[in-house]
């Protein structure tokens, strides 16, 4: 009598899962490494707030596309006055938050002004610092005026800390997210995963997904280990480039490979002995084998830079002969400084595996021409601390993930400590260019001008290698800025 | 000499030597990377293999086990000085304050757990193999206090502690002369293994990341490293694993052996509690 009863059950089994399998799944669950510390994109640095809500829950006057492009956001177009003082931005009808209220010319207003407010905790507050009023003219059109022309006003303003927020949801939103976009958010599990579902009143075209799950999971083995169990259907930016090539191999999985705005860097503390001397500094490039670099810490993931810029931004400029891998140089720049011996430092490096693998492969190239760099393995939190608030190093590695941010280096005071008063005056100049030819000479010269200065050892572009479910289409390929924008994300047939 | 003895020290022995002969000499210098040579198979040149820095396998193994060995031995070393002294001093006053008050104070350090306290020191003056040393010796001294009180006890009743006494000898004087001599076997034994458990102790620190830093080699961090690596280099965690696994079984069996060499008591056979603690 077994056997009939087994082969039923079976037989009910496959049944019930082939159903399972046909049925099309609206639902996606997103793998990434970083938690948002809170969901208010316009009050922090951290890129895992804009990954989960930059185009999913909040969107900005004009938003990037995946190719980085600056297109239409809630506003559907504009006017630029010739003198370039005064743009005038033409709302969406029809535009509701996620609470019912609607969207207006008076949120673009409370938005604006609260970013660049003097109390403001904007981390880019100098995105807005060129604003010298914005006022609502009705309910659908709203004029900026600026105090000196802006090159790059439409572009600064399509940055996830320039999205729209509501005077009336601002108290909580760094719990209860609320904004305009496609996704409205449910519920965040800290520690584990934040919920969004599809947004039925949204203005734009609705998502193909009806929900989407981003879930947190920092250890590269356990990413691994959900990645393979199907667990999650996309890691974005997969921390563990050494397992790239397995999952390429495997059909059920896509390994997309595309560009970053990371600069990958050896940040060199400019106003620590030694390294205030610049053939110190310039020692310390010539030091290095970038590609030793790609290949031991990302697996030959990565593009070599010569200077802060990103490869394929149209205005870039190949100077990494400048830094052309001698350590017989490097060597002879020492001994002319005064260190034919060789000296030590600090090579602090926070957790992404970049850093650490890189740092370790860099600490052996440095010995090699008598640079002792002492390895401390530090935390996110510590990094901040000790490096980037403390000043408190000799050397460190860190990804740049911000688009465009040369200007970096015009700021005396950033971790680095590259004090140039040309450079300033250059990007001062830079930021009131808007004409492409002189801004493309100007850019051109600013990359020249840190990497003849030898500010910081310019490694490689950060590739952003996310692997996704074989079935799953319409992931960003490149990460023009830090965004998951699953607006346009489906399951295939 | 029993066949557990042998083994032991054998085991024991190889991991030691490996480990003093990469004071002189390694295969390949660890400190240099060659990535063009990286997850390179067994060959000639690389009897084991490379990783995934193209450095010599064998090599980082030697050097892991000089990282254990020196740890865990000061760690012991450590645990030795601090408590056999606080282990005499409880015994000589025995059943008074000062006895309650050394060995609550033992009990207390035995209820934290060594990781923590070890998270706790890398959180103040950063993480290093001296942190970890510190972190492991700290929690030797309970058990060698506890160990040495517990040995010395009962000889204080004996008759030959009595004529000391009688002949006027103070507490002092009896418990280093007549009291430790006596008590040698027993810190022999407990010393081998506090060593083994040391070595355990200080893999699991470099694993998460708090023990030597590199360039420095240790046998932790080497597994830790290569654990996203375990799908297509098994190898790379497999070795240094193996080596914590032979070197602790190798000082156990080296324990176990002493003590039946050296106790008249266990010699029949008998297995009692060994009296290990767990760190």
């Amino acid at each position: 009598m077994q056997g009939p009863i087994a082969a039923t059950v079976i037989t009910f089994f496959t049944a019930a899962t082939t159903v399972a399998a046909q049925a099309q799944r609206t639902d996606a669950i997103i793998g990434l490494q970083l938690e948002p510390p809170h969901l208010d994109p316009t009050s922090a640095a951290a890129g895992a707030i804009d990954q989960v809500l930059y185009a999913n829950v909040f969107e900005g006057l004009t938003r990037f596309g995946p190719d980085g492009s600056v297109q239409p956001g809630l506003a559907a177009s504009w006017t630029i006055s010739d003198d370039g003082l005064s743009y005038t931005f033409q709302l969406r009808e029809g535009v509701t938050f996620h609470d019912g209220t609607a969207f207006e010319a008076s949120d673009v207003v409370f938005s604006l002004d609260r970013a660049r407010a003097e109390d403001s905790t904007n981390a880019q507050k100098a995105l807005f610092a060129g604003i010298e009023d914005v006022e609502a003219l009705d309910d659908t059109s709203v004029r900026i005026d600026l105090a000196t022309p802006q090159g790059n006003f439409l572009f600064n303003l399509a940055w996830g800390d320039a999205v729209m927020v509501a005077r009336e949801s601002i108290e909580d939103i760094k719990n209860q997210p609320i904004g305009t976009g496609a996704f409205r958010f449910e519920q965040w599990r800290r520690g584990d995963q934040i919920s969004l579902s599809r947004n039925a009143d949204y203005w734009g075209e609705a998502t193909s997904l009806e929900a989407a799950t981003f879930k947190f999971i920092s250890e590269p083995t356990a990413a691994y280990a959900a990645m393979l169990a199907g667990d999650i259907d996309a890691f974005y930016s997969y921390p563990a480039p050494e397992n790239l090539a397995q999952f390429e191999r495997d059909p059920r999985f896509t390994v997309l490979s595309g560009n970053t705005e990371g600069e990958t860097i050896l940040a060199i503390n400019n106003q620590q002995s030694p390294f205030d001397d610049i053939r110190v500094r310039k020692a310390v490039s010539h030091a290095i084998d970038r590609q030793a670099i790609i290949d031991g810490a990302m697996f030959g993931y990565g593009t070599p830079i010569g200077s802060h810029f990103a490869p394929h931004n149209p205005d870039y400029v190949d100077l990494t002969a400048n830094a052309a891998f001698d350590p017989a140089l490097a060597r002879e720049l020492l001994a002319q400084a005064g260190y034919r011996e060789g000296f030590s430092t600090t090579l602090k490096l926070p957790p992404p595996s970049y850093a650490r693998r890189g740092g370790e492969i860099i600490a052996a190239q440095l010995r090699e021409v008598g640079i002792e760099a002492e390895i401390s393995f530090l935390e996110w939190a510590q990094w901040l601390e000790q490096v980037f608030r403390g000043y408190d190093y000799g050397l460190t590695i860190v990804s740049h993930t911000e688009p465009m941010d040369i200007n970096i280096y015009a700021r005396p005071d950033y971790y680095f400590q590259y004090d140039n008063p040309d450079f300033q005056a250059l990007i001062e100049t830079l930021a009131v260019e808007s004409d492409p030819a002189a801004r493309s000479a100007l850019l051109a010269q600013a990359q020249t001008t840190i990497a003849e200065d030898f500010v910081n050892g310019y490694l490689f572009q950060l590739a952003l290698t996310s692997v996704v479910d074989a079935k799953l289409q319409g992931i960003w390929k490149d990460a023009p800025t830090q965004a998951v924008d699953l607006t346009g994300v489906r399951w295939a047939d | 000499m029993s066949a557990r003895l042998l083994i032991g020290l054998g085991l024991s022995g190889l991991f030691v030597t490996a480990g003093l002969v990469s004071l002189l000499w390694t295969p390949h210098d660890v400190a240099n990377l060659n990535i063009a040579a990286k997850f390179a198979p067994a060959s000639a040149e690389y009897l084991l293999g490379t990783d995934h820095f193209g450095r010599d396998i064998l090599s980082m193994i030697m050097v892991g086990a000089r990282t254990s060995i020196a740890v865990a031995l000061l760690a012991v070393g450590i645990g030795m000085l601090g408590g056999v002294p606080l282990g005499l001093l409880a015994a000589a006053a025995r059943g008074s304050l000062l006895d309650d008050v050394v060995m609550r104070f033992n009990d207390m350090v035995f209820a934290f757990p060594a990781l923590l306290i070890a998270i706790m020191i890398t959180a103040i003056v950063g993480p290093s193999a001296v942190n970890a040393i510190v972190a492991i010796g700290i929690f030797n001294i309970p058990v060698f206090a506890r160990l040495v009180r517990a040995g010395a006890l009962p000889l204080w009743t004996l008759d030959f502690v009595l004529s000391a006494r009688v002949s006027g000898k103070g507490a002092a004087r009896i418990s280093v002369q007549h009291i430790l001599p006596n008590l040698t076997n027993l810190l022999i034994v407990q010393g081998t293994i506090q060593f083994s458990l040391g070595i355990l102790a200080e893999a699991g620190l470099s694993f998460v990341g708090l023990g030597a830093q590199p360039p420095t080699a240790s046998w932790g961090r080497m597994m830790a490293e290569s654990q996203t690596m375990i799908s297509f280099a098994p190898h790379l965690a497999l070795i240094p694993g193996l080596a914590i696994l032979l070197t602790v079984l190798g000082l156990n069996l080296t324990g176990d052996g002493l003590r039946d060499a050296l106790d008249p008591k266990s010699r029949s056979g008998s297995q009692q509690g060994s009296g290990r603690a767990e760190l």
